[in-house]
């Protein structure tokens, strides 16, 4: 990746982050602690890697994307509303009566959003279905899916897990938000999911682990998946939960807690100072 | 005249089969009981259309309504009990919010599945069902009902739960000349006195103590309430408004399913009294599925017994 392009994705996840303050602090609710963390892999896949049409969301050849982790809405709508799909200003309207804009990706309401998603672990086997459906109809698009650490203690995980190998869908790339935290604490405490990439491989899977706070890794990383044929691939993604805000890096505590008016005062001076913007 | 029998299950593999024909968006899929709940006749015609998820009900739903989000009609099966109980939060929520064209066809519904018992006879699925907002719930009576149920379900947008049994049960309807259309019940037999009301297995046996009550001078109306969900209330209404009393009969819990349906439809708008005739809130158990019917009083007898109960509470 050459240094402008790279100097631009930085640039865009900053900004993504920053919606992801704007609209949980707007909203009083809300998940900024997961969105964060997953704001690299989203701010890659629909800057340099997914064919859509923020013009025409529904347009039937484009890649998909499922957020099996609903709850990172806040990064998915900030993402598309970088994109244009939607204007960035409609990202105030977050969890709001009527807004577009629910607590967890709805397909019928959010231009852009490709399935509806929320409760943990469905949306793996949402996107075997997508996957499955590219290949009954002979299409090249693929889907890509986010889902976080935790989810994977859903044992619907592992039932798609083995579906997405059995059924070959080498045209499904997972990303695992390995932040390391769940509700409840440390993931490694409420419930171990690691060896989270030994634990896929024996799913059948082809798994890489990767920083997922580094374009290049999430690159090089995407790139190989792609390449490989007869195997669903996994990108273990080790990353921060609440990164980019220094208050809230690391904390299982920012799990589900909007920022108040002093926190989103320094979360936007410190992005706005870390990013550029 | 010998009564023809035959499983509704059976159609439905048939159905699938005629479906498939006619639309290649048709995709089927199951839980490893496609030998009982026959989609394994889809399975033989269309191959590359029908996916067996395995034992995993949760995410055979899941991948249905990501295939669904792809433009895909999904027909998924398994009993009863863990296509509406295991799979439950899937189908509310991957299936019915996002409004998807998932078709939930479950067979072994109900006690007449036998000698399985109680963890297999499903008798809360009407229920657990009908709560979702979106779902349209359907118990046919018999194959030809069940032929025209599956063709409707397949032509209308949304998420469907449907429920067939094991074992034959008797046709009852003239598939030269039955209609069928989702959301309305069926007169199949008019009266004044009294109304039974029923839906699936217990058509044939509202039938029959319609013809024991009309021996004791009741003229009863008996009425096919195929679709649970959105139920007919203006037929339930003119009934109570006629007949003054009214019986449901369920192969479902009493708490929940038809009667409940009927109850809910009539308190509005025509209150009257109903008794219902169905499993009186407890589990099932092993036994030969006339042992059983006999065993919770899910027989033509009780109907009658009930109809009177009704009529005479009505004072009439």
């Amino acid at each position: 990746m050459d240094t402008t392009r790279l100097n631009e994705l930085v640039k865009i996840s900053g900004k993504v982050r920053l919606g992801i303050i704007e609209a949980t602090y707007q909203a009083g609710s809300g998940h900024p602690g997961g969105s964060l963390s997953c704001a690299d892999v989203l701010t890659y896949l629909y800057f340099n890697e997914m064919n859509v049409r923020p013009d025409e969301p529904a347009y039937e050849e484009r890649d998909r994307f499922v957020l099996s982790k609903g709850h990172a809405a806040p990064a998915l709508y900030s993402v598309l509303a970088q994109k244009g799909f939607f204007p960035v200003e409609e990202l105030k309207t977050l969890r709001k009566i009527d807004s577009r804009l629910q607590g967890h990706p709805d397909m019928h309401k959010t231009p852009g959003v490709d399935i509806s998603t929320g409760s943990l672990g469905i949306g793996l086997s949402n996107a075997c279905g997508m996957a499955l459906a590219a290949k009954l109809q002979n299409k090249d698009y693929r889907v890509f899916a986010v889902t976080g650490d935790g989810e994977i203690q859903e044992g619907q995980i592992w039932e798609a897990a083995m579906f997405a190998s059995h059924y070959k869908l080498d045209n499904l790339i997972v990303y695992v938000d390995a932040n390391g935290l769940q509700i409840d604490g440390r993931t490694g405490d409420v419930m171990s999911v690691e060896p989270i990439d030994k634990r896929f491989e024996a799913f059948g899977w082809k798994v890489q682990r990767i920083n997922g706070h580094d374009f290049e890794e999430i690159e090089k990383a995407t790139e190989n998946a792609k390449a490989v044929k007869g195997q669903p691939c996994a990108i273990i993604c080790n990353t921060v939960k609440g990164k980019g805000v220094s208050f809230m890096e690391d904390k299982a505590g920012w799990h589900g807690v909007a920022p108040k008016k002093d926190e989103y005062e320094q979360a936007v001076k410190e992005l706005t100072e870390a990013y550029g913007l | 005249m010998a009564v023809v029998k035959k499983e509704t299950r059976v159609t439905y593999g048939e159905t699938l089969v005629e479906l498939g024909k006619e639309n290649e968006k048709i995709v089927v899929m199951d839980a490893d009981l496609s030998g009982s709940t026959k989609t394994a006749t889809f399975k033989k015609a269309f191959p590359e259309r029908f996916f067996n998820a395995g034992i995993a009900e949760g995410n055979m739903v899941g991948v249905a309504a990501g295939l669904a989000a792809s433009g895909y009609t999904v027909f998924v099966s398994s009993f009863a009990m863990f296509a509406s109980g295991r799979a439950f939060e899937q189908i509310r929520n991957a299936a019915a919010h996002p409004n998807l064209n998932v078709k939930v066809c479950a067979s072994h519904a109900g006690i007449t599945v036998g000698p399985d018992g109680a963890t297999h006879q499903c008798l809360e699925d009407i229920g657990i069902m009908r709560t979702i907002p979106n779902m349209t719930v359907i118990n046919p009576a018999d194959a030809v009902e069940a032929k025209l149920a599956i063709r409707a379900a397949a032509k209308i947008d949304g998420p469907v739960y449907m429920r067939f049994g094991r074992s034959a049960v008797p046709v009852v309807f003239d598939e030269n000349n039955y209609q069928f259309e989702i959301g309305k019940g069926a007169l199949l037999r008019d009266g004044k006195d009294v109304t039974i009301v029923a839906s699936g297995i217990t058509v044939e046996m509202a039938l029959n103590a319609a013809d024991t009550l009309a021996e004791k001078g009741v003229e009863a109306r008996v009425i096919n309430m195929a679709t649970i969900k959105p139920i007919d209330k203006d037929i339930l209404v003119k009934a109570s408004k006629e007949t003054g009393a009214i019986v449901t009969a369920e192969e479902h819990n009493i708490i929940g399913g038809l009667g409940s349906a009927v109850c809910e439809a009539l308190s509005e708008e025509a209150p009257c009294i109903v008794e219902r005739v169905g499993i009186r809130d407890t589990f099932g158990r092993s036994g030969s599925v006339d042992e059983l019917l006999e065993c919770y009083d899910l027989t033509p007898a009780e109907i009658v017994k009930r109809a009177e109960m009704a009529m005479k509470k009505a004072g009439k």
